[in-house]
């Protein structure tokens, strides 16, 4: 049986659909945003419910240098994206490199900030509610940075290596959707967890 | 290796016939792990829901067993806890979405002129990570004995009430694999809803607007849209009790401060938008059927969506009719009583499009039109009990009862799996190329009607007369025993039925009629291929200009494009 094509062959002119990869990533950021929705319900809900502390006004200090890093790799993933797209590879490793300096900046504020409410000021994930679902929150967001970095960097040495030339910018932007989503939630994270709990 | 040096003649004849079967049966079986087409991977979820399927309805019969007598010890509490929560779970997580997952992996693309999926080995890996998840949750009968040897199976009940699943009271492992299975059950779902939401945008044929899709691709849209923002959460909740559980924070641990009730919150957040992201494939199916067994275009198709995508949005608002009697306060209750009273609006729009696509029709009663009728009625008095429920006070004299058991198991059995039935007879030709037997399938229908009707219909009256959920045995003088008894005697009506249909099954794929391309007569672009459909299911890409392309094909002279 191969009357498969027998539909009456009226080609419509100008037949375009999205792009699947863009189309795919704003599915996963759908889910993803409602994940954090959750931990961010959870962290405004018990906000200041602790009977014991440390609390966030205590021990929390704004990261504002790192978050301007963070928030401004952004822009240079968006650079690396319009670099590829007129085939100017070296700028686009360059913007790259650029991009993955400034996440690990962030990546090593956290560190350090872990670092010091852990030993200096002794909360920890079991410590009290702040500490539960302070570490979550902010561990998660770092999670989908690391995860994040691991994907850039792979961009980064493939165009190094030459193999990512111009015919994979839509692939770049799809992974540079993905980023601008992970800012974007550090800007919720920031204002509810630093200013609004504290 | 045989090609490289000659043999000799005898030794090449044993050698064949000894490793020739074999190496059959190890192709074939690669062939289905390793594929990545969307109607393998369909088939599979479709396999693995059926054998889900027969494993948790065993679990209803022993309840049903030791329900049907008062004091009766056929099975001790703690097996009785076990059975309903792997019930529940497994019909649930390991049946309902699977094969509504299956139906359409297997249908999407091949309604809207695709040849695959958008991201095919997405695909694979949603099914096997999902397959995972409902082994994983078996495997706790044998593995999650733990340290203190408590319990084996989870027994926290399918929504997994806080503070209950906390390490003190439930110790050992059963909990952790009752976790593990639905985190990783909604990875694959999520992975699924995504390939079809991205599938039915980005993989149309030319001339498929979005206005002329068939309403089953417009509610597997809907549907999976859904999944993101009703699992995900459930996946949230289930990282939190993970961490809760293994490192120690205390999210749902109110000896520290926790909250029970957030808990709540988190999981009918995602429960309730699940009602629906099942029942809207088993409308998908509806959309389908009832037309083409009508030999009418489906009446108000414009209404449909609207509906559809009405009922998923306010499907987002109702979660705490769940949790009226935790006591939210009158503003919450007044909110969450008539958001769910407005969810039945669309719902009624839908039935009586139906009906009146029914009107006036030439209705064809096959045995597929037969459970799509019964779907009908049933659906409309599963949606009648879930207004009762709607209202406080109402819910607070009826919730934890038999009453509401028996309002989401008419919703459940009389809804979406009489629509599962109804497609298994419309598209098992497709799958198989065979048709089912109507004969049989006539006898499945009245049985089972039967079998459903003594059940569930009597299940309102114990429910009403005080008997609570989850209860293992109740005392001989309460006067409920005449109830059970009935519900119990309509189980083995339905057990009857269901190995009909599995006999049916098995029978047709050997002996039945072959079906052909096109059995039903019917308009979408599934019955222009052969069935089953070759691996790239159309040699050419069609085009399409209305949104019953084979109707225009048989009908040149008055093609539906003139009207739409």
């Amino acid at each position: 049986m191969s009357e498969a094509a027998v539909i009456p062959n009226v080609t419509t002119p100008e037949w375009e659909l999205p792009s699947r990869g863009v189309v795919g990533m704003v599915c996963l950021i759908v889910a993803e945003a409602a994940i954090f929705t959750i931990f961010v319900v959870a962290y405004l809900y018990y906000v200041g419910k602790d009977r014991s502390g440390p609390t966030p006004r205590e021990v929390l200090d704004l990261p504002i240098f790192t978050s301007v890093c963070l928030l401004s790799s952004s822009l240079t993933v968006h650079f690396a994206v319009a670099a590829l797209h007129q085939a100017r590879r070296g700028l686009c490793s360059l913007w790259l490199a650029a991009t993955v300096l400034l996440g690990g900046i962030f990546l090593g504020g956290t560190a350090h900030e872990w670092y010091k409410l852990i030993v200096h000021d002794g909360l920890t994930i079991q410590t009290n509610l702040f500490g539960t679902t302070f570490y979550s929150l902010v561990g998660l967001h770092a999670s989908h940075v690391i995860i994040g970095l691991i994907m850039l960097s792979l961009a980064l040495i493939f165009s190094l290596n030459g193999s990512m030339t111009a015919k994979h910018t839509g692939r770049l932007e799809v992974l540079s959707l993905y980023w601008h989503f992970v800012d974007a939630v550090w800007v919720v994270v920031f204002t509810v967890v630093y200013i609004l709990g504290r | 290796m045989a090609a490289d040096a000659p043999v000799p003649a005898e030794t090449a004849q044993t050698a064949t016939t000894h490793s020739a079967p074999r190496r059959l049966v190890l192709d074939i079986l690669n062939d289905w792990v390793t594929t990545v087409d969307h109607k393998k991977i369909g088939l599979m979820y479709i396999g693995y829901a059926l054998v889900f399927l027969v494993v948790a309805g065993i679990q209803a019969l022993l309840m049903r067993i030791q329900l049907s007598l008062p004091n009766n010890d056929f099975v001790s509490p703690q097996a009785f806890n076990s059975l309903f929560t792997m019930h529940g779970t497994t019909m649930v997580f390991f049946v309902g979405m699977p094969i509504l997952f299956g139906f359409g992996n297997y249908l999407v693309p091949l309604m809207i002129g695709a040849r695959d999926m958008a991201f095919p080995r997405l695909n694979a890996f949603s099914f096997w990570i999902s397959a995972f998840g409902g082994i994983l949750l078996y495997f706790s009968y044998f593995g999650a004995s733990g340290l203190y040897g408590a319990g084996s199976a989870p027994d926290v009940g399918w929504f997994a009430y806080a503070p209950l699943t906390a390490r003190v009271f439930s110790p050992g492992h059963s909990t952790d694999y009752w976790t593990l299975a639905i985190l990783l059950s909604g990875i694959g779902s999520i992975g699924t809803a995504l390939n079809i939401v991205a599938t039915t945008i980005c993989m149309r044929c030319p001339g498929m607007k979005l206005s002329r899709m068939p309403l089953l691709v417009w509610l597997y849209l809907v549907t999976s849209s859904l999944v993101f923002v009703a699992v995900s959460p459930l996946t949230a909740a289930q990282i939190m009790l993970m961490l809760d559980r293994y490192i120690g924070s205390h999210f749902f641990d109110t000896q520290a401060g926790g909250s029970a009730v957030l808990w709540m919150h988190f999981f009918w957040i995602f429960g309730h938008p699940e009602v629906y992201i099942l029942i809207l494939p088993a409308f998908a199916f509806a959309n389908e059927i009832i037309p083409v067994f009508s030999r009418k275009a489906i009446f108000g198709y414009a209404a449909m969506v609207a509906a559809s995508v009405g009922i998923g949005f306010i499907s987002l608002s109702v979660w705490a009719h769940h949790m009226f009697t935790v006591g939210l306060g009158a503003g919450a209750n007044t909110f969450f009583v008539l958001a769910t009273m407005i969810i039945s609006v669309p719902t009624g729009i839908k039935l009586f499009n139906w009906l009146a696509t029914l009107w006036g029709g030439k209705i064809h009663f096959t045995a597929s039109m037969m459970f799509a009728i019964g779907f009908l009625f049933q659906f409309l008095i599963a949606g009648l009990t879930g207004v009762m429920l709607s209202i406080a006070p109402f819910d607070w004299q009826l919730g934890n009862s038999y009453f509401v058991v028996a309002h989401f198991h008419y919703v459940l059995v009389g809804g979406i799996l009489f629509m599962i039935f109804s497609a298994f007879y419309y598209w098992f030709p497709k799958m198989s190329g065979k048709m089912l037997s109507e004969k049989l399938g006539k006898w499945h229908f009245w049985i089972f009607l039967i079998g459903f009707h003594l059940t569930f219909d009597f299940m309102h009256v114990p429910g009403m007369l005080g008997m609570p959920r989850r209860i293992y045995t109740y005392e001989a003088d309460r006067g409920w025993m005449i109830w059970n008894m009935i519900i119990s005697s309509g189980a083995i009506f339905q057990a009857a039925g269901t190995l009909l249909f599995v006999y049916n099954m098995i029978w047709s794929y050997f002996k039945g009629p072959v079906a052909g391309p096109d059995p039903w007569d019917a308009w979408t672009l599934e019955w222009s291929t052969p069935s089953p459909p070759p691996a790239y299911n159309f040699a050419e890409i069609p085009s399409v200009a209305s949104r019953r392309p084979l109707w225009d094909l048989k009908h040149p002279e008055d093609p539906d494009s003139n009207y739409e």
